[in-house]
């Protein structure tokens, strides 16, 4: 054993099952979803599992299907939405609170900013039911979409936050410094080195935070008042009367939709190891 | 000089208060203040239609532990929501070991491959991290139903006559919250394995350690805080879950997550619900901080 150590030949970083177990894992955590996929294209009139061949019928059906355009549209609207103001209040977060002089309240408002994190999201769901219908009770103020959008907004910030901070984290001062030198001011400082420089974070942090708003369920499903149908709750209302591969159709533009932004967001985020 | 830089420093971090303000501010208004309110709906009678009767009541509290007597007043103890607080607080726990159990040997298998190889496994890791929840759960039930997957490829191999009940048990639910919470668990170990400098290993084979040992008394320990991450980001889900319950468990198996927004949907006792959703915070709060101290004894270690 320790001849076989000294001479460097045995493999100390094997573990005997592991790539068993390794393997395993991702076969269980893709099935699932390939079988929906796969699915999607059956040429059969209930969602069995007996293949009755290739067709895109299903697809076809979803693109004349109003209910599903409709939601989706409303999806994107408030993902959109919601992205660009967690974003923009996830930078300004972040440059407050990295690479600064400590200030009193800093680590409070790290810990607020990312609660979202911590608290389950049921209870974040139904404290939200329970704040805007005590709104809508007191002052007579009923929000309508925007209360989705701002919902989504607050738990969207810890998502934009946290890619951002990590990367200013690994920002090099002397660039900053440098400018700073040749007589740029604060701004043209911000504006021409640290915002290029900071970019990547920027984009991987709002692609998460879209994905997030996209993909919510609980949260949206509690507050959403009726005709405020997203995406997800679409999906939802017809899990008990579709019984057609159309739902796995509508599965999978969602599932397609949330794997283009993972990528986008991982590739953004491997950039700066460049 | 010294006096312009303390100046300095204090107009910079007005400045920063300034930036950091909009986020605040946000999170207080949509995270704080309703959380506020469910703990005073908590505190309140309920409304005939939903939401609450402004008077101070400690009913729902009450009700969480006993019933009380619709006639006379009296109160009996009834452990019907102590009950699904346990089962909940199992499901939780058991979920998170079996993560442990198949999260860490994936994880250190994908820190021992060469780096390029890496990078694809924490990829095809992210996907399923982010990707849609409701729609895996659904992915799920598609396989385990009567007429899914895996009762048709048993009925087919004439292993089984008729379909084996898989959906709406416990077992179901148990797949579901593994299925949905698993990368949760191996990318943080996978992160704090990545920096594990294998010349440790190394010297525990030279001391004549066999790989159990190395694996147990080297590598483990030092994967200590990347277990505690994933442990925390397995069980706060997994204990408020709502989704893999609700389509797995077809609402016979109920979690707490699900009984909360019951109290907020049909049968409407708001106070109750707030009560419920009050002890889930508490636990889960307990919950990180125990493990936080168990994560702070391993740096002082």
């Amino acid at each position: 054993m320790a001849s076989f150590a000294s001479t460097g030949k045995i493999d100390i970083k094997r573990q005997t099952g592991f790539g068993f177990i390794a393997v395993a894992c991702l076969v269980a955590l893709y099935l699932p979803i390939l079988v929906v996929l796969v699915f999607s294209f059956n040429n059969a009139m209930s969602i069995g599992a007996s293949w009755q061949g290739f067709s895109l019928r299903w697809y076809v059906t979803l693109m004349k299907n109003q209910g599903f355009f409709d939601s989706a549209i409303l999806s994107i609207v408030v993902a959109v939405a919601a992205t660009v103001m967690s974003t923009i209040l996830g930078t300004m977060a972040a440059l407050a609170t990295t690479r600064v002089k400590r200030w009193r309240g800093q680590g409070a408002t790290m810990l607020i900013i990312t609660s979202p994190l911590i608290v389950p999201e049921i209870v974040s769901a139904v404290s939200l039911l329970a704040f805007f219908s005590f709104i809508a009770q007191a002052f007579g103020i009923s929000f309508g979409i925007l209360k989705i959008v701002l919902a989504h907004t607050s738990f969207c910030i810890p998502f934009a936050y946290l890619p951002i901070k990590a990367r200013l984290e690994g920002m090099d001062v002397t660039l900053e410094n440098a400018a700073a030198d040749l007589y740029a001011d604060r701004w043209k400082t911000f504006r021409y080195v640290t915002l290029p420089l900071l970019l990547p974070g920027i984009s991987s942090g709002a692609a998460l935070a879209f994905i997030v708003s996209f993909d919510d369920f609980t949260i949206t499903q509690l507050i959403a008042g009726p005709g405020e149908t997203t995406l997800p709750l679409f999906i939802w209302s017809r899990i008990r009367n579709i019984v057609t591969p159309e739902l796995n159709a509508m599965c999978t533009v969602l599932l397609l939709v949330s794997i283009a932004f993972i990528i986008l967001s991982f590739v953004l985020t491997k950039k700066k190891q460049d | 000089m010294s006096e312009l830089a303390t100046l300095q420093d204090k107009e910079d971090t007005r400045r920063h208060r300034l930036l950091a303000l909009p986020a605040i501010l946000i999170m207080i208004a949509l995270g704080l203040i309703p959380l506020m309110i469910v703990v005073v709906y908590s505190l309140m009678a309920p409304g005939e239609y939903g939401g609450v009767v402004p008077k101070f009541s400690l009913e729902a509290y009450v009700s969480l532990i006993f019933q009380r007597d619709m006639f006379d007043d009296t109160l009996t103890f009834s452990p019907a929501y102590l009950e699904i607080y346990l089962r909940t607080a199992i499901f939780g726990v058991v979920t998170t070991v079996l993560c442990v159990l198949v999260g860490f040997p994936t994880a250190y298998f994908m820190a021992t491959r060469p780096a390029d190889k890496r990078n694809i496994w924490v990829l095809l890791l992210t996907i399923p991290f982010w990707s849609n929840l409701l729609v895996r759960t659904i992915a799920v039930m598609f396989i385990i139903r009567d007429e899914g997957l895996i009762n048709t490829i048993l009925l087919d191999l004439g292993v089984i006559d008729h379909p084996i009940t898989l959906l709406y048990t416990n077992f179901a639910i148990l797949l579901g919250l593994v299925y949905s919470f698993l990368p949760f668990m191996v990318l943080p170990i996978y992160a704090s394995l990545e920096k594990f400098d294998f010349r440790l290993a190394e010297a525990g084979f030279d001391l004549y350690a066999n790989r159990f040992q190395v694996l147990t008394q080297i590598i483990i320990p030092l994967a200590k805080p990347g277990i505690v991450t994933g442990s925390i980001l397995v069980f706060v889900p997994a204990f408020g879950a709502y989704v893999t319950p609700l389509l797995l468990g077809g609402g016979s198996h109920l979690m707490i997550g699900d009984l909360i927004a019951l109290q907020f949907g049909s049968s409407r006792n708001w106070p109750l619900g707030s009560a419920f959703s009050i002890v889930l915070m508490v636990i889960v709060m307990l919950a990180l901080l125990f493990q936080l101290r168990r994560s702070g004894q391993v740096k002082h270690g």
